[in-house]
C-alpha cells in the first residue's frame, strides 16, 4: 500500500472514530437531555414548576380530583404518606396538600423525591409553586415532618383535546436516599 | 452517468508478471487461520462462525418449538433440571439466547463479516481491506463475545442460571430483576460484539471510500458495496448508543447508579428509548446487505443490469436515514401521547416508500429478462416474496392503535421472522449459493440446492404464517405455554419447523458434498449476467488479487 493511500485511510478512519465517539457522547448526554426534554414538554407526566400563579389564571368552577400517591425506595427507612388520599379542587384554583415523612431508622438520612402525574398528558398543565420535592430533606432518627405542596391545574388543560375531559389526576412521589449524605 | 454497475474493460489478470513472489503463496495453517489478515480468509472465518452460531441458535428454536408443540409445560423442568419458576426462567434464557445469537452472531457475521469481507474488496477492485489487522481483531472479538453469552447460560441470573431478560435487556428486569453475573456477562458480550462491528464498519467505510479501482466512482459501485457502505454508517451511528445504554445498565447493576431506576430519579423508559434508537437501525443493518446481494443476484440471473440503479442505491440511503427517526414504534404501549404516536406511525409508514422502490425495481429487473431459475435466483425470489409479506405486516404494525392490540403477541413474532428469519436468512442462502463456487472453487449441487430451497420455503411459511393467527388470537410472545384453543395453529407451526429442519439437513449435506466432490468452478460460472469484478478472477481467487489494479470505465 502506498504512503498517500495509507494517510488517506488514516484520515477516513479518524473521521469514523470521531463519529463513534460523538455517538457514545450523545448516548450518555441523552440522560440530561431526556430530563430537559421531559421538563419542557411535560413528557412522561413531568409536572411544571412555576414561581407564582400568573394573574390571568383563575378558578374555573370545573372540578378535578387529585389523588396523592407515595412510594419509598427500598433502602430508605422512612414512613412517607399523604395526609389525605384525595382532594377535589377546581381547575385553576391554587391548592395546598400535605405529606408526612418519618425517619424510622437509627441514623439521620437525607432523601429527595422524584415525581410525576398520570394521566401522563396532564404533566404539562400540573403546576407546582412550592414543593418539598424541590429540595433535599434531612430527617433525624425518629423525626416526623409535615411537607407542603402548593399546586394548581392550568385551565389551558380544558382546551387540550387529548386530556381536556380529565376527571382525576394522580400525583405520585417516590422518595429515595441521596447518596453523599446517606451513609 | 450510466445506469449500470461497473464492468471491467481493461482487466488484466492478477499481475503475476511483475510480482516477485507467487501471488497464491499461503502461510501455514496456524498463521493463515488464527493470525489472518487476508480479507477472504477472514470472510471464511466469519461464515464458519455464523454457521456454528446458527446451529446453536437454531437448536434453541427447535427446543422452544418442542415445548410449544403442546399446551402445558412438557420439557422445561427436565432441561432446566429444576422445577417451578427456575424452570420457567430457563424459557426466558432460551428466548434471550436465541434472539441475541441469531442477531449478533449469525445474521450480522454472515452478511457483513462474511460476504462483506469476501466481496467488497473484490467488487471494488481492491487488493484487500484498508486495515487488514483491524479486520483480524474484528473477527476475534466475536469469539470471546460469543463465549461470554454462551457461558452466561451456566451462571446465576436471577430465578436460576442464565440471562433471562430478552434480547432487549429492558430495565428494571435487567437491573434489579436479575441478580447474578449472567446478565453482566451477556452485557459484556454485547459490548464486545458491538466493538467488533464498529471496527468492521470503520474498515469498510475506509476501504470503500479510498480503495476503489481507478474509474469506479461511487455511482458505479455494485449495489452490494453500496449496501455494505450504508450498513457500515448505520453501525457507526447506532452501536455506540447501545454501548452507552448497556454501560448504564452495568453501572445501575453494579455501582449503585440509578439511570433507569425511578427510585433514584431515573427513568426505565429512557432505556427503551436508547435501546430502540439502536434497535431499529439494527434491523436495517441486518437486512440492507441482503438487499445488496439480492440486487446482484437478480440482475445476474435476469441477464440484465439492475433496474433503476441510482434509485436502488439511494433507496438504501433513505431507509438508513429514516430508520433513525422511527424507533418509538417499538414502544407504542408505554404511554406515548397521541401526537407522538401519530408521528411515529406516519414516519414508520414512510419507510414503505423506499422499500417499495426496491421491491418494484427487482421485479422490473426480472421483467423481460432472460431469467434462469438457478438456486441463488429462487432464494432471491423467495426473499422478495417473504420480505414483502413481512413488510406488509410491518405497515400494519406501524399503526399505533393496532399495536395496542397485538403488542408482544405472536403477530409481532410472525412479522419480524418474516423480514429477518425469512428475509435476511433467504438473502444469506442466496448469497451462499451465488458465491459458493467463487469462494471455495467447487460448485454446489444444483439439485440439492433446489430441494433445500423448497423444503425451507414451505417449512418456514407453514411455521411462521400461523403465528399471525395466534397473535391476533392473543397468544403472547415469550411464554412457554398457551391456552388449549391455540393448539391447532401451534401444531401446524410445529410441522413447519420439522419441514424446515429437514431442509437444513439438505443444506449441510449439500455443503459437505460440494466441498468434497463438487465440480471445479470456472472463473465466471454464471456467464454473461455476472458482470462485477469478482467474476474476472479465478475461483477461488488468488490469495492476493489485483496487484495491478483493474481499470473501470
Amino acid at each position: 500500500m502506498n504512503l498517500a493511500l495509507q494517510q488517506k485511510n488514516r484520515r477516513s478512519a479518524t473521521m469514523a472514530v470521531l463519529l463513534v465517539a460523538g455517538m457514545i457522547a450523545l448516548g450518555f448526554a441523552s440522560v440530561p437531555l431526556y430530563r430537559i426534554f421531559c421538563q419542557v414538554t411535560g413528557f412522561g407526566g413531568t409536572t411544571q414548576r412555576v414561581e407564582a400563579m400568573s394573574s390571568d389564571v383563575a378558578a374555573t368552577g370545573r372540578m378535578v380530583t387529585v389523588r396523592f400517591d407515595s412510594n419509598t425506595a427500598r433502602d430508605l427507612p422512612w414512613n412517607f404518606a399523604p395526609e389525605r388520599n384525595t382532594e377535589t379542587v377546581q381547575i385553576g384554583e391554587r391548592a395546598l396538600a400535605f405529606y408526612r415523612a418519618e425517619n424510622m431508622g437509627t441514623r439521620p438520612v437525607t432523601g429527595t423525591a422524584t415525581f410525576n402525574v398520570t394521566p401522563l398528558e396532564a404533566g404539562r398543565y400540573f403546576n407546582k409553586i412550592q414543593c418539598f420535592c424541590f429540595e433535599r430533606q434531612t430527617l433525624a432518627p425518629g423525626q416526623d415532618i409535615r411537607m407542603p405542596v402548593t399546586y394548581f391545574v392550568d385551565p389551558a388543560i380544558l382546551d387540550d383535546p387529548d386530556i381536556g375531559d380529565v376527571e382525576e389526576i394522580t400525583l405520585s412521589y417516590t422518595f429515595y436516599p441521596v447518596d453523599d449524605q446517606a451513609s | 452517468m450510466t445506469d449500470t454497475a461497473a464492468t471491467p474493460s481493461h482487466f488484466e489478470a492478477a499481475g503475476q508478471d511483475e510480482a516477485h513472489h507467487d501471488a497464491d503463496h499461503k502461510p501455514g495453517f496456524f498463521v493463515r487461520w488464527f493470525m489472518s489478515t487476508n480479507h477472504k480468509d477472514i470472510g471464511t472465518l466469519y461464515l464458519i462462525f455464523a454457521i456454528v452460531a446458527g446451529i446453536i441458535g437454531g437448536a434453541l428454536s427447535g427446543m422452544m418449538r418442542m415445548e410449544l408443540a403442546e399446551p402445558g409445560i412438557q420439557y422445561l423442568a427436565q432441561w432446566a433440571g429444576e422445577e417451578g419458576n427456575a424452570a420457567l426462567h430457563f424459557w426466558n434464557v432460551m428466548i434471550t439466547a436465541h434472539g441475541l445469537i441469531m442477531v449478533f452472531f449469525m445474521v450480522m457475521p454472515a452478511m457483513i463479516g462474511g460476504f462483506g469481507n469476501w466481496f467488497v474488496p473484490l467488487m471494488i477492485g481492491a487488493p484487500d481491506m484498508a486495515f487488514p489487522r483491524m479486520n483480524n481483531i474484528s473477527f476475534w472479538l466475536l469469539v470471546p463475545a460469543f463465549l461470554l453469552l454462551f457461558g452466561s447460560m451456566f451462571v446465576p441470573g436471577g430465578m436460576a442460571d442464565g440471562a433471562g431478560v430478552g434480547w432487549t435487556v429492558y430495565a428494571p428486569l435487567s437491573t434489579s430483576g436479575a441478580v447474578g453475573p449472567a446478565v453482566d456477562m451477556a452485557i459484556l458480550s454485547l459490548h464486545l460484539a458491538g466493538a467488533s462491528s464498529i471496527l468492521g464498519a470503520i474498515n469498510f467505510i475506509t476501504t470503500i471510500f479510498n480503495m476503489r479501482a481507478p474509474g469506479m466512482t461511487l455511482h458505479k459501485m455494485p449495489l452490494f458495496v453500496w449496501s455494505v457502505l450504508v450498513t457500515a454508517f448505520l453501525l457507526l451511528l447506532a452501536l455506540p448508543v447501545l454501548a452507552a445504554a448497556i454501560t448504564m445498565l452495568l453501572t445501575d447493576r453494579n455501582f449503585g447508579t440509578t439511570f433507569f431506576d425511578a427510585a433514584g430519579g431515573g427513568d426505565p423508559l429512557l432505556y427503551q428509548h436508547l435501546f430502540w434508537f439502536f434497535g431499529h437501525p439494527e434491523v436495517y443493518i441486518m437486512i440492507l446487505p441482503g438487499f445488496g446481494m439480492v440486487s446482484q443476484i437478480v440482475a445476474t440471473f435476469s441477464k440484465k443490469p439492475v433496474f433503476g440503479y441510482l434509485g436502488m442505491a439511494y433507496a438504501m440511503v433513505a431507509i438508513g436515514v429514516v430508520g433513525f427517526v422511527v424507533w418509538a414504534h417499538h414502544m407504542f404501549t408505554v404511554g406515548l401521547s397521541l401526537n407522538m404516536k401519530l408521528y411515529f406511525t406516519a414516519a414508520t409508514m414512510v419507510i414503505a416508500v423506499p422499500t417499495g422502490i426496491k421491491i418494484f425495481s427487482w421485479i422490473a429487473t426480472m421483467w423481460g429478462g432472460s431469467v434462469s431459475f438457478k438456486t441463488p435466483m429462487v432464494w432471491s425470489m423467495g426473499f422478495i416474496f417473504m420480505f414483502t409479506v413481512g413488510g406488509v405486516t410491518g405497515v400494519v404494525l406501524a399503526n399505533g392503535g393496532f399495536t395496542n392490540y397485538v403488542h408482544d403477541t405472536y403477530y409481532v413474532v410472525a412479522h419480524f421472522h418474516y423480514v429477518l428469519s425469512l428475509g435476511a436468512v433467504f438473502a444469506i442462502f442466496a448469497g451462499w449459493y451465488y458465491w459458493f463456487g467463487k469462494m471455495f472453487g467447487k460448485m454446489y449441487n444444483e439439485f440439492l440446492g433446489q430441494v433445500h430451497f423448497w423444503l425451507f420455503f414451505i417449512g418456514v411459511n407453514v411455521l411462521f404464517f400461523p403465528m399471525h393467527f395466534l397473535g391476533l388470537d392473543g397468544m403472547p410472545r415469550r411464554y412457554p405455554d398457551y391456552v388449549d384453543s391455540q393448539t391447532y395453529w401451534n401444531d401446524i407451526a410445529t410441522y413447519g419447523y420439522l419441514i424446515m429442519a429437514v431442509g437444513m439437513l439438505v443444506f449441510f449435506v449439500n455443503m459437505i458434498w460440494s466441498l468434497v466432490a463438487g465440480k471445479k468452478a470456472d472463473d465466471n460460472y454464471w456467464g454473461e449476467g455476472a458482470t462485477t469484478l469478482e467474476w474476472t478472477l479465478s475461483s477461488p481467487p488468488p490469495y492476493h488479487q489485483f496487484n495491478k489494479l483493474p481499470k473501470v470505465d
